[in-house]
């Protein structure tokens, strides 16, 4: 399957709510086993299957933590 | 990356960098899960869509979300608990071009603001209010707040919300929905990504009814607050999904946008209302002379028995007879008696918006400790008036005008210190030419009622703007 979209997620910015795991419909976003330096395990994009809906976006209560990409038509 | 473009990212009303901690300078200061984040997104969204960045004033209360000012790349204030909704009121009736926001939580507009939101309401003020309802009082660690459901436990419900004790919950759309003016209501919630859509729907079309004029809008956003709740943030969204929303059903409880005219600022009051309090010719408002501008933000301090108080008033006075908009606020302080007295006059040909002047451009330091304290504050380019002829060796700048006379021991000269602060108030006029002497004549016949005492006043204006001519031929 082609990949139509992307996330950059900003490590420093993620607070590791978990809210954009929970609502990502195709479950392609996991919390890492590390800690950023705020003590978060944070988001990260497993690399396969981002349709680049921007629901995680906007479930995300930071301004800037995510940016999401779409693949141009 | 090739060929992908940016669908979503950080919206451009808010800051670039967030200058409220030096060391998470991009993050918000809320808690993980916080709605408040979500929300704010959504309002940033709506501002840059409806290009109203530039015309926006931001108006934060007390709560979680008092640094709103930290955020927003918009017109910012910090109002009073609860005291937000009577705030925006005049930013907008004194700037009716721009598009003001009270951003308020439960604690601030069900509890303490209660009165200020319902009158707003009434009145039909054409701002927008986003209330953001998480049913607890966040910032201050979790005491019962009007909205709080009943049995749920508190800090100041330890045994859960009793009716017999706190009553039922606040619902604020159903009771602003009994009003007549309000335009638009509803409630919404951030329980799930369709909710979020529909928030977003609903922040937008409020700020597009202000941007049209309509009147009244008030969005009531049922929020997370994971910390407070004691739960993690996905638990939280699902309480507001199921347990809040039943309680504070979700829905668009007002919609008169269609059939809403174009609000209009209140006119005028009818009548020469001057010439009927019998401050100003009958003849109407004296217009400011042609091509004059006025803006004089005045802090005259000094000790109690100096006339500081008295040369604000007299200043307001006889701005206001020479028809400017003036203001003038006293600080004085009850846990220092004869101690420290100043005081904020405003002068303007335009509407004031408020009457805190913290940059003024006209200093009036009667004293050491006066010119100490305000000097920082003023100005480049003000002046700055210092009763003594020379300043202290430590309290100096380049960028300010100085005056520097005894006017105290001048007015003695005259027959009594008392009267410096007119001496001081001469020099000003001389200086400044901000008011015409005939409204500060009629300001003190109407304020000094005793013949001597006016005569001396008027001796010593005129001795002050000798001292002027003198400096300034």
């Amino acid at each position: 399957m082609a990949l139509h979209g992307n996330l950059i997620v900003s490590i420093e910015e993620c607070k590791g709510c978990g809210l954009c795991v929970e609502a990502c419909p195709p479950k392609v976003l996991h919390l890492t086993q590390q800690l950023n330096h705020c003590g978060y395990h944070t988001v990260e994009y497993t690399g396969q299957g981002c349709t680049g809906c921007g629901i995680c976006f906007y479930v995300c209560p930071e301004p800037g933590a995510l940016a999401v990409y779409r693949l141009a038509a | 990356m090739d060929g992908y473009v940016l669908a979503q990212h950080r919206a451009h009303s808010f800051y670039p960098v967030f200058d409220r901690k030096p060391d998470a300078q991009h993050q918000t200061h809320y808690c993980p899960g916080c709605g408040h984040g979500i929300l704010h997104k959504l309002i940033a969204r709506a501002i840059d869509e409806l290009g109203i960045q530039d015309r926006t004033i931001f108006v934060s209360p007390v709560g979680c979300a008092v640094f709103g000012y930290y955020y927003f790349d918009v017109g910012n204030i910090q109002a009073a608990h609860g005291r937000a909704a009577a705030v925006a009121t005049a930013v907008k009736r004194t700037r009716p071009q721009s598009i003001v926001i009270s951003y308020q939580g439960d604690g601030d507009l069900a509890a303490i603001g209660s009165a200020e939101i319902l009158h707003a309401a009434n009145r039909g003020e054409p701002i927008t209010v986003f209330f953001v309802n998480n049913a607890i009082y966040g910032m201050t660690g979790g005491q019962v707040a009007p909205t709080t459901p009943v049995g749920a436990k508190s800090t100041t419900t330890p045994f859960g919300r009793s009716v017999e004790n706190e009553g039922y919950p606040l619902r604020v759309c159903e009771l602003l929905a009994a009003l007549e003016a309000p335009i638009y209501l509803e409630r919404v919630a951030l329980g799930n990504n369709k909710q979020i859509t529909a928030a977003a729907r609903a922040v937008k079309k409020a700020l597009e009814i202000q941007v049209k004029g309509l009147g009244f809008s008030l969005v009531e956003i049922l929020s997370p607050c994971p910390t407070v709740w004691k739960m993690t943030p996905v638990e939280a969204q699902r309480h507001v999904r199921d347990e809040l929303a039943a309680i504070f059903p979700a829905g668009v409880y007002r919609d008169r946008s269609k059939d809403a005219v174009p609000w209009n600022a209140p006119a005028r009051p009818p009548g020469d209302v001057r010439g009927m309090l019998g401050i100003a010719p009958s003849n109407g408002k004296k217009p400011a002379p042609p091509g004059t501008f006025v803006d004089q933000r005045i802090k005259i301090a000094g000790f109690g028995g100096q006339g500081v108080l008295l040369l604000g008033e007299i200043l307001a006075e006889a701005g206001m007879r020479a028809g400017l908009e003036v203001s003038w606020l006293p600080s004085y302080g009850p846990e220092m008696r004869s101690g420290a007295s100043n005081c904020s006059v405003r002068l303007s040909t335009a509407p004031l918006d408020s009457p805190v002047v913290s940059s003024p451009n006209v200093l009036m330091a009667l004293n050491e400790p006066s010119l100490r304290k305000f000097l920082p504050d003023v100005e480049p380019g003000g002046a700055v008036f210092y009763n003594r002829t020379a300043l202290p060796e430590d309290c100096r700048r380049q960028d300010v005008h100085f005056i520097l006379r005894p006017f105290t021991e001048l007015a003695d000269e005259l027959g009594d210190a008392r009267a410096g602060n007119m001496v001081l108030l001469g020099a000003f006029l001389q200086m400044s030419r901000a008011l015409p002497l005939e409204a500060v004549g009629a300001a003190l016949a109407h304020m000094i009622p005793s013949e001597r005492l006016r005569a001396l006043d008027l001796e010593a204006l005129e001795r002050g703007r000798q001292l002027v001519k003198e400096i300034l031929p």
